[in-house]
This record gives C-alpha cells, structure tokens and sequence, in this order.
C-alpha cells in the first residue's frame, strides 16, 4: 500500500486554476524531486499534502489516512509528514534547541527532558550538537536550515516535505544541507522535494516527477528522465537547466 | 487678588498634576485590559466578532475625544444615570484608548511573518498553540515601543477632561489664570508639567525600541 495517495487533486487561486487533477502514489521510502518550472504548481502539491493549501476537488491520504481540513485531523497529519521551507522559518526567539523542543512539549506533550534529549540528538545529527544554545540570528543560512531538518525530525516523522530548501542559501553553503538530505535518504526516509538542484535529484532520488502548467507530465526513475525525455517541455526543460 | 503668588499657583498645579497622572494611569491599564480583550476577538477566527471590534475601533477613532468626552458625561446624565467628571472621563478616556492599543497591538501581530505560521502549522500546533508560543511573544516585543509611545497621547488627552469639570492640571490651570491674571505664567508652568511627564515616556520608547532591536 502507497504511503502517500493523491488522487484527482486540484486546486485553484480564485480563478487560477494551478493543480488541475494530479495522480501519485508513493510508497515508503521513496525519494520524490518535484521539478519544472516556477508556476507549475509543485510547491503548490506539496503544501498541500500536509494541508497547508485547502483543496478544491480530489483526495489524498496519507498512511490510509484520508486528509480532512479541521483542526484536530490535520494535527493528527502534521505529526507524520514533517515540511521544511525555503526561508527555514526558524522561531527567532528561541534558541535552536528550543526551536526543536517547542513542538515535542506543545503537540506531542513530551516531557521537558524528554524533549531535550530528543533535541540534542537531532542537533548531533545534523551536525550541529554544539548549537543548541545560539539563536538562530546567531547562525549561518546552512546552520538555520539543518536546525530546521533537525526540528522536523524531532517529531519522528513518516515522510518530509522539502520545499526548495537550498535556494534561500549562499552557494557555498548549499552543500551542507544536501548532505544531510542525501543521509536522511539512504536512511529510508520518504522525501518529496522541490528542487532546482538537478544534480542532486538525478543522483538521490528514486523518481523524478516533472510538472508542467498543473499537471504531471512525466515521471520516472531519473537516469531514464534525463537521457531519455519523451515530451519537448520536458526536453527543454533539461536543456535549460544545464 | 493678586494675593496668590508663584509658589501658590505652583503648588496647586502640582496637586492637580496628581489628578492628570492618576487618570492616565486609570486610562493606560483600563484601556491596556479592554484592548487585549478586543485584540483577542479582532485576531481571532470569528467572523462577527472581528467585525464588531472593527467597527469599534472605527467609531472610536474616527470620531474626537472630546465628543467622547461630552457623550459619557452629558449623555449618561440625560439617560438618568448621574456620574460624576471622573467617573464620565475615566469611562470614555478607557474606550479611546483601547480603540487605538487594540490597532497598534494588531499591528504587531500581522507584521509577523507568514512563515512563522506555516512553520508552526506544520509541527502540528493549533491555533490557540501557535499564537501563545509563537505569535504573541514576538509581537510582544515589537509592540512595547509604539505602546509606551501612545501613553504619551493619553497623558495629553486627559487634558480635555477639564471641559466636563474634572480637576487636573489643564482645568487647575484655567481656575488658577482667571484668579491671578497671569495666564502666561500658568499655562506655562502647565505647558512644563505635561512635558516633564511625556518627555521620559517618549524618551523611554525610544530607548526601548533600540534595545529590543538589538537581539533577545
């Protein structure tokens, strides 16, 4: 059974209709890059598998759980499919281990010590054991966005949600953070990306799902995808990204 | 008459100055309490109480102090109910000013960035979870600056309340200027008295507003 099912999604802004009708089934473990260009609509599909986007028409599930928009059901979702953003959205008035104790304590009612130990453990794996005590001001752009992998890792996520988590970041400070997604991937942790970085979804990723004015207009293993396009937006698509 | 010398009048300016103070400090916690009631329903998710903080604040704000001011006093009087000029001044001076905390306080809590709800949401938290741990903590410390800013306005507004009677420094004052014929030497030392009381409350925003700037 898929991990992750999105059957007929759509999804309009007003008029704007940007998801018309997306189908993806992804099992556990899988390693998703969504690709194609800005306006395409896959951060859009990914805000709202963790219901951060209301749809309009369609189902998903994750882990056989349908996605209903009331408080408590999405509280329940969140819990399992942790997000991490372009800009980190780190919580600038709490240091970078209360940013990843806050939601243990709040949402899971996880004891303070608990938390800690759980916080210094994410933090040692994403290389920053030594940060708990800075403030996020006080880290670089790649520090803030590990701090967040590690916040969402916390809550022991079954699959996470990466929303072009290296295009806010000085290229130098890019590789930091791909490592750490590149670990969590040979972990066995379901990932679904949006990324620019093309050399890194051809090498991580399990499939490569490339979108095109609101819908999936190709996917496959990404060996296949990249030297044998089949469709002329894909095609053009790659040549212009390399 | 001339009898009343300068220290006399400044002696009685200074024991109405207590009535200023005292009716501001009624105002500015008054008000502080009925905005963050009214802050709470404007921010929160229904619909109707958001409109009719809204319209509140408009009717508060688009209207004067002074209107205010007669309204609570004359008006009440008129429906029966006899109050008293402090009690009239201190009623309206508490709506007025809970009409303008409650928007310079919802300010503060929309100039938080989106990204701080959808990072929060994402964790799993509820709305009531998201404001007490994420929102308001950072709106808190943006809005100290503006809110000992406007204290300043309600100390100058409580000069009004000697229209309605109420006997603070203004109203002191004008009873003290038309006894001695001195209204240079009066209102000056009344014009000193309310920049002796706003000037560290303007000063002590501005200091706030570069400390809290600076990190944690």
């Amino acid at each position: 059974m898929p991990l992750i099912d999105i059957d007929a999604l759509h999804k309009s802004y007003g008029e704007t209709e940007v998801l018309k009708g997306i189908d993806l089934h992804i099992k556990k473990g899988e390693v998703i890059a969504l690709i194609g260009k800005s306006g395409s609509g896959k951060s859009t599909l990914l805000r709202c598998i963790n219901g951060l986007e209301q749809i309009n028409g369609g189902a998903i599930s994750v882990d056989g759980q349908q996605l209903i928009n009331d408080e408590m059901h999405l509280r329940n979702l969140r819990q399992k499919v942790g997000m991490i953003f372009q800009q980190f959205n780190l919580f600038p008035h709490k240091t970078a281990g209360e940013n990843v104790m806050l939601a243990q304590q709040v949402v899971k009612k996880t004891s303070k010590s608990d938390a800690e130990a759980m916080a210094r453990k994410m933090l040692d794996r994403v290389g920053l054991g030594d940060k708990f005590d800075n403030y996020p001001d006080q880290l670089s752009g790649g520090q803030q966005q590990r701090v967040a992998i590690a916040r969402a890792l916390a809550m022991e996520p079954i699959a996470l949600l990466c929303d072009e988590v290296t295009s806010a970041l000085d290229p130098e400070l890019v590789g930091e953070v791909l490592e750490v997604v590149r670990e969590l991937a040979s972990e066995g942790m379901t990932l679904i990306m949006v990324t620019h970085e093309m050399a890194f979804a051809r090498d991580v990723c399990s499939r490569l799902v490339f979108m095109h004015q609101g819908r999936i207009h190709e996917m496959g293993a990404p060996e296949e995808v990249f030297t044998n396009p089949q469709t002329p937006e894909l095609r053009s698509f790659i040549g212009m990204s390399h | 008459m001339s009898q009343i010398g300068f220290w006399d009048i400044l002696t009685n300016l200074i024991f109405a100055t207590g009535w200023t103070v005292l009716l501001s400090i009624i105002s500015f916690i008054g008000g502080g309490i009925l905005g963050l009631i009214l802050l709470f329903a404007r921010i929160g998710k229904r619909k109707w109480l958001q409109h009719v903080v809204k319209v509140y604040t408009e009717v508060f704000q688009g209207t004067p102090l002074l209107m205010q001011l007669f309204l609570a006093f004359f008006g009440l009087g008129l429906m029966g109910i006899n109050v008293s000029p402090f009690l009239a001044a201190s009623v309206a001076l508490i709506l007025w000013t809970a009409a303008f905390l409650v928007e310079i306080w919802r300010g503060c809590v929309t100039a938080i960035p989106k990204g701080q709800w959808e990072a929060s949401a994402s964790l799993g938290m509820t709305y009531v979870e998201q404001m007490r741990h994420i929102i308001l903590p950072q709106a808190l410390k943006l809005s100290v600056p503006p809110t000992v800013g406007f204290s300043v306005q309600v100390v100058k507004g409580t000069a009004l309340t000697s229209i309605i009677g109420f006997v603070e420094v203004t109203k002191a004052g004008t009873v003290l200027a038309n006894a001695t014929f001195q209204p240079f030497t009066v209102y000056g030392l009344v014009a000193l008295i309310y920049f002796a009381l706003c000037y560290p409350l303007s000063l002590s925003a501005r200091k706030l507003e570069r400390k809290l700037n600076a990190a944690h």
